[in-house]
């Protein structure tokens, strides 16, 4: 008998233009809980994916127990007790919790499905691994954290022995977190197998026994983390050594640029208000950060700001104008820039070249159309030269491109660009580091900074920690619509932030 | 009133078996916009088999009659299938094309047989008098009901049971929610597509046959299935993807189509001497009406109309 | 090394739509012929030769030239279908609804010429608002109450050819079902010809319709290719969000771009009617199936307002040729069949250029490989990540 439960010997996987895998190795002991650490881009997912049939690697070897297997598809990575929980859930929304949980290997009678049997090893499962769902509620209906649940029950359900997790506490709440280091430690004393794919250290620091380290697609080390510390695996996470601080000096606040009284914004989803009675101000020359757990009302907070939705309730006033019935153009007229959350939904025409995302907010000024009605090509095409250079957005073909081709790192540059370019008084800027490399987190945190300290007032909004307590001036902290907690990031810890940021605590604001 | 409950009941049941079919090809996750020519074509293999076996007993007439439409229709809706499935083609543009695919083909066809028989004949009917007879049920005066009745409601009962109750419905439906999620489970997407699919090439081959024999003992293959298909999406979107919803809403139209069979009928309709223009034109006018006022807030499955890309994630 | 300034042939844009579509055509082509070979293999090679040649079927120059001239007057009308078509897709709309704002262009203009004896201007402009406010119709039902605008259009067809059926009725000859004819009802409704006519032997039919139609393809390229309306409307159907994001009314657009779209059909029926070489049969049962070729002819034509000039003329080429085939071997429509042959095989169009551009890269990284210069490196970084 072999020692590993799964080994990952050699692979090798190339996509058209990048080598996603170069040459990985990973070697998974029996009941273990491995973690797997990279930057974006480092090659984890493509890695994962392989183990679980959804990509054909175009070297190396997998063995099971000791022994080469081939896996070709998903049913392959199960038949062998391979299960992942993706990053994103492959859940299907309408379907009941149970429903998805037993889908592809159903339960039949006479040909009819036979759900009592299921139901019960569900709820047996449930209690004996402390993973509390209602199995007949709809996917739709639940927390995300629940819906996380669902799909270990799915895992578990299927008798897996191997259990990857892709990124699994992106979408958590930090007692969520909790529950879940707990989930997997218990699993693995059970005798499961874990690999944990993450770039948080101190979640890795906390539950693995080991980890290896991945960087732009290649194999770095493996090491036992009780012999290390989170200073040296990030060292080789980024292969450098990176300072997490931004470096800034303190805040020199001048006058009110933004003035937001009583807001509220209908939800989508339900009935309730999706944010209620929010009352806020952001000053010239000072960064202010929304910070909460994913889905406590910022989007919405944020789409009521520019424009994109009409509030339920309340004012904004924008550099002492009433904007509050304003059209989305004329906030950006007015001196509004949005940096927005979702890149390609909003951010981008992806099928546009990169010179015409470039005057996406000012294609309608003068300078840019004449009189006439028609395009001035040349003047379009040299500003955006101009940005591009200036802010070292980088693509194959420079003005040319078209979006849909350039990294995601460089799309949200472009974006950051023309907002920053456009000199507004107020700049809003939605996680803007998500889903880019180290380098360009740096870049983007000191372009922030610059805007501020030339006297813009900056609202960001973001989900990351380190980034709430590193960038702003100020923090104030959203739960279930409500701002329920204003900081100075030196006055406040994370853990008290955690306690705010899950309605634990609140001050009277 | 007898006339309009027949009528109305034949239609319905034309309907509901399209849109039964769009319904099965949409919760598989293409959009099958093609049904009007499937219908054709469904009518065209009915059509045909009762022209060259005329002298079928009523009980093989009917089964024969069935398999033909099935088959034909089937087999055309391949060419969705192979189109929006293997080549990820626009499903707009190919439904497009089926429709008017099938009633070009189908009028040639029919042409150059009433050609080869008798070279005077150019007309693109297929005549089915007697043939026809095989599928009255029940017959008092001049009130008749069809097989086809029977045949749709058993067809609605199957489909509820085949969505809900089995394995390959929660499937399929998977396949047309969220196909990633199907995929890692491992089902193949594309094969349930195809039988999303293939479904509705059977049941909107056999709406078609049902359609062309409810009123008329011929029909001119030139002028297709006069938006059948299309209302039968209505339907289908009407009835929120579910097949219980899909039969009422069915009924609902069926009626609407049957009043410009009928309306010279009514004393009290006839009285108000409007242009029998206007009842043709109602239907269509429902609806769009209907449309309008449920489209906002539709439960469409969420993935339907994108082809599937396992390489994608 | 300037690859990058200069493409070579193979890899523009424009080659590859048009390769694609006479890869199209050429399926089309032998696809129906081999539907002909079916039906009665004796005469098939003969009557594809007929569909192909259309007016060069007559033997004599000066009536070859008539004929062409009649294949160009039933070729505006198409084009501006087409271009219908072309503008709403751009947009991301499907203008099924062609078809009907057709008809009501045509219901429109032969009503104004007909009961009320209107120049032919004002039927021309009642013909484009007739289309205009039809499509604008199935555009807000779309913006508004998200209403698929196919099976709206659908709808709309129908209900527009059974309204000017009956609103023509008005105006038809007591003997027929047709319309009276304009030449005698009320010649002031005639397009000019301004002297064209004179270059296709006397054909009477031969009006300005014709260049103007070929200019508003021209327009409609520069609207969509150098216009901020254009940059607006393309952006509106890309991405519908993105629109938003950038202040733009994207309901209005949506709106405006059927609109446009519809008063382009409603004039394609106004050239057609008003050129006096059709009359309306008020006991149509189908609706009429420019709107439908106009599919073709856009998806053949590379969604491009030039291609669409060609490709609307091949599409009214073959139609024609139909009505030259040997009546007692087969009957007209087979040319409706190969043309939606051929529209079947365009929803291919986006797979062949995929491939195209799949074999060209494949060439390339193999000469990149013997090689390696800097652009490739740099193309591969541009395209990592996510």
């Amino acid at each position: 008998m072999s020692e590993y439960a799964v080994e990952l010997l050699g692979i090798t996987k190339r996509f058209p233009g990048i080598l996603a895998n170069d040459n990985i190795t990973v070697q998974l002991r029996k009941g273990e809980i491995h973690a797997l650490l990279g930057e974006n881009g480092a090659g984890k997912s493509t890695l994962m994916s392989i183990l679980f049939g959804m990509y054909q690697p175009d070297g190396g070897e997998i063995h099971k127990d000791g022994k080469k297997v081939e896996i070709r598809d998903p049913n392959d990575a199960n038949d062998l007790g391979i299960g992942m929980v993706h990053q994103h859930f492959k859940l299907v929304e309408c379907f009941s919790v149970l429903d998805n949980i037993i889908l592809g290997i159903e339960p039949t009678r006479n040909g009819l499905l036979k759900k009592d049997d299921a139901r019960k090893r569900v709820l047996e499962l449930s209690e004996r691994y402390r993973l509390q769902v209602d199995p007949d509620a709809l996917v739709e209906d639940i927390t995300v954290g629940m819906q996380q649940r669902t799909e270990i029950l799915k895992m578990l359900y299927r008798d897996n022995e191997i259990l990857i997790f892709d990124e699994p506490t992106a979408v958590l709440t930090v007692q969520e977190i909790a529950e879940l280091m707990q989930i997997m430690k218990g699993l693995a004393a059970e005798g499961k197998s874990i690999l944990f794919i993450s770039h948080k250290l101190n979640e890795i620091m906390e539950v693995a026994d080991r980890c290896t380290i991945l960087r732009k697609g290649k194999y770095v080390g493996t090491v036992d983390i009780a012999d290390a510390t989170p200073e040296k695996l990030s060292a080789m996470m980024v292969g450098r050594d990176v300072s997490f601080k931004v470096d800034k000096q303190p805040a020199k606040p001048g006058k009110v640029i933004l003035d937001v009284k009583g807001m509220s914004v209908a939800s989508g989803r339900h009935k309730k208000n999706a944010v209620s009675g929010a009352t806020f101000q952001v000053r010239s020359g000072e960064i202010v950060c929304i910070a909460g757990i994913d889905g406590n009302g910022q989007t919405e907070l944020v789409y009521g700001l520019s424009g994109l939705e009409p509030l339920a309730g309340g004012t904004i006033s924008l550099s002492g104008k009433d904007v509050t019935n304003e059209t989305v153009r004329r906030r950006s007229v007015l001196g509004m820039s949005h940096i927005p959350e979702d890149r390609h939904k909003h951010g981008l025409v992806l099928d546009y070249t990169l010179e015409d995302n470039m005057v996406l907010q000012r294609y309608f000024e003068p300078q840019f159309t004449d009189q006439f009605g028609m395009l001035k090509r040349r003047e379009i095409h040299d500003y955006a030269q101009r940005l591009i250079d200036r802010y070292d957005v980088r693509s194959g073909q420079g003005c040319e491109t078209v979006v849909r081709a350039m990294s995601g790192g460089n799309q949200q540059k472009a974006i950051i660009a023309r907002e920053i370019d456009k000199d507004p008084d107020f700049l809003i800027a939605v996680q803007p580091t998500r889903g880019v490399d180290v380098g360009a987190i740096e870049f983007i945190h000191k372009q922030l900074v610059e805007q501020r300290d030339a006297g813009k007032a900056v609202l960001l909004v973001s989900l990351e920690l380190d980034e709430v307590m590193d960038v702003p001036d100020r923090i104030l902290v959203m739960y279930e619509g409500e701002i329920v907690g204003e900081f100075k990031p030196e006055d406040v810890t994370v853990e008290e932030l955690g306690l705010y940021m899950t309605g634990a605590k609140r001050q009277e604001v | 009133m007898a006339l309009l409950l027949q009528y109305t009941l034949i239609y319905a049941s034309v309907l509901m078996l399209v849109a039964l079919g769009g319904c099965f090809s949409e919760h598989s996750g293409v959009i099958n916009l093609g049904l009007e020519g499937v219908m054709v074509m469904g009518a065209l293999g009915g059509a045909l088999v009762m022209k060259f076996m005329p002298g079928l007993p009523a009980a093989g007439m009917i089964v024969a009659v069935v398999l033909g439409a099935v088959l034909f229709g089937t087999v055309y809706s391949l060419l969705l299938a192979v189109a929006a499935i293997n080549f990820k083609a626009d499903q707009t543009l190919v439904g497009t094309a089926m429709n008017l695919l099938g009633a070009a083909a189908a009028t040639v066809f029919v042409k150059a047989l009433n050609m080869a028989e008798d070279s005077s004949n150019v007309s693109s009917a297929i005549q089915y008098i007697e043939q026809k007879k095989a599928f009255s049920m029940l017959k008092i005066g001049n009130f008749e009901l069809s097989w086809f009745i029977v045949l749709a409601a058993i067809v609605l009962i199957a489909s509820n049971i085949l969505l809900y109750r089995t394995r390959f419905g929660l499937r399929l439906m998977a396949c047309g929610e969220f196909p990633q999620a199907a995929d890692s489970v491992g089902i193949n997407v594309y094969k349930m597509r195809y039988a999303g699919v293939l479904i509705s090439g059977v049941l909107g081959g056999l709406g078609g046959i049902v359609y062309i024999t409810a009123g008329v003992s011929e029909w001119k293959f030139e002028n297709g299935v006069a938006g059948f298909g299309f209302l039968a999406l209505a339907v289908m979107i009407f009835g929120q993807w579910k097949p219980s919803l899909i039969a009422l809403s069915a009924l609902l139209f069926g009626l609407f189509r049957a009043l410009s069979n009928v309306y010279s009928g009514f004393s009290f309709l006839a009285a108000l001497n409007l242009p029998g223009t206007l009842y043709n034109m109602l239907p269509y006018i429902i609806s769009l009406v209907v449309l309008a006022a449920f489209s906002r807030n539709s439960r469409a499955p969420k993935a339907e109309g994108i082809p599937y890309d396992k390489g994608q994630r | 090394m300037n690859t990058n300034e200069k493409k070579s042939l193979f890899e523009r844009e424009g080659f590859q739509s048009l390769a694609a579509s006479l890869i199209c055509i050429l399926l089309g082509l032998l696809v129906g012929f081999l539907v002909l070979l079916c039906i009665n293999p004796a005469g098939a090679g003969t009557a594809m030769v007929s569909i192909l040649k259309n007016f060069l079927y007559f033997p004599r120059p000066a009536i070859a030239l008539e004929y062409f001239g009649s294949t160009l007057v039933k070729t505006a009308p198409l084009l501006l279908c087409t271009l219908s078509i072309l503008f709403a897709y751009k947009v991301g709309l499907f203008n099924i609804g062609a078809s009907g704002q057709y008809t009501v262009g045509a219901g429109l203009a032969l009503y104004l010429a007909l009961a009320f004896r209107m120049p032919w201007f004002v039927c021309l402009i009642a013909a484009m608002i007739g289309g205009a406010l039809l499509g604008a119709l199935a555009g807000a039902l779309k913006a508004y109450l998200n209403v698929n605008e196919v099976i709206a259009g659908i709808m709309l067809n129908w209900i527009s050819l059974y309204s000017v059926n009956m609103l023509l009725t008005n105006v038809k000859e007591s003997s027929t079902t047709y319309t009276s004819p304009l030449r005698t009802g009320n010649p002031g409704a005639l397009i000019p010809s301004l002297g064209l006519h004179h270059l296709f032997s006397e054909n009477r039919y031969v009006t300005i319709a014709i260049p103007l139609a070929v200019l508003i393809a021209a327009a409609v390229w520069v609207v969509m290719e150098k216009t901020r309306l254009g940059y607006e409307l393309k952006a509106t159907g890309l991405s519908r969000n993105a629109a938003k994001y950038a202040g733009m009314r994207e309901k209005r657009n949506i709106i405006l771009t059927m609109a446009i779209a519809g008063c382009l059909s409603g004039l394609g029926a106004a050239f057609l009617y008003l050129s006096g070489i059709e009359q309306w049969s008020c006991a149509q049962t189908a609706v009429p199936a420019m709107g439908f070729n106009g599919i073709a002819a856009a998806f053949l034509g590379g969604l491009h307002p030039i291609g669409s000039v060609f490709s609307s003329f091949f599409i009214q080429h073959i139609t024609s040729g139909g009505s030259y085939v040997d009546k007692m071997v087969y009957c007209s429509q087979i040319s409706d069949l190969i043309s939606s042959i051929i529209i079947y095989f365009c929803s291919f169009t986006l797979f062949i250029k995929h491939c195209m551009k799949q074999y060209r890269q494949k060439r390339k990284a193999s000469a990149g490989a013997a090689k390696p210069p800097k652009q490739a490196a740099a193309a591969a970084s541009g395209k990592g990540g996510n």
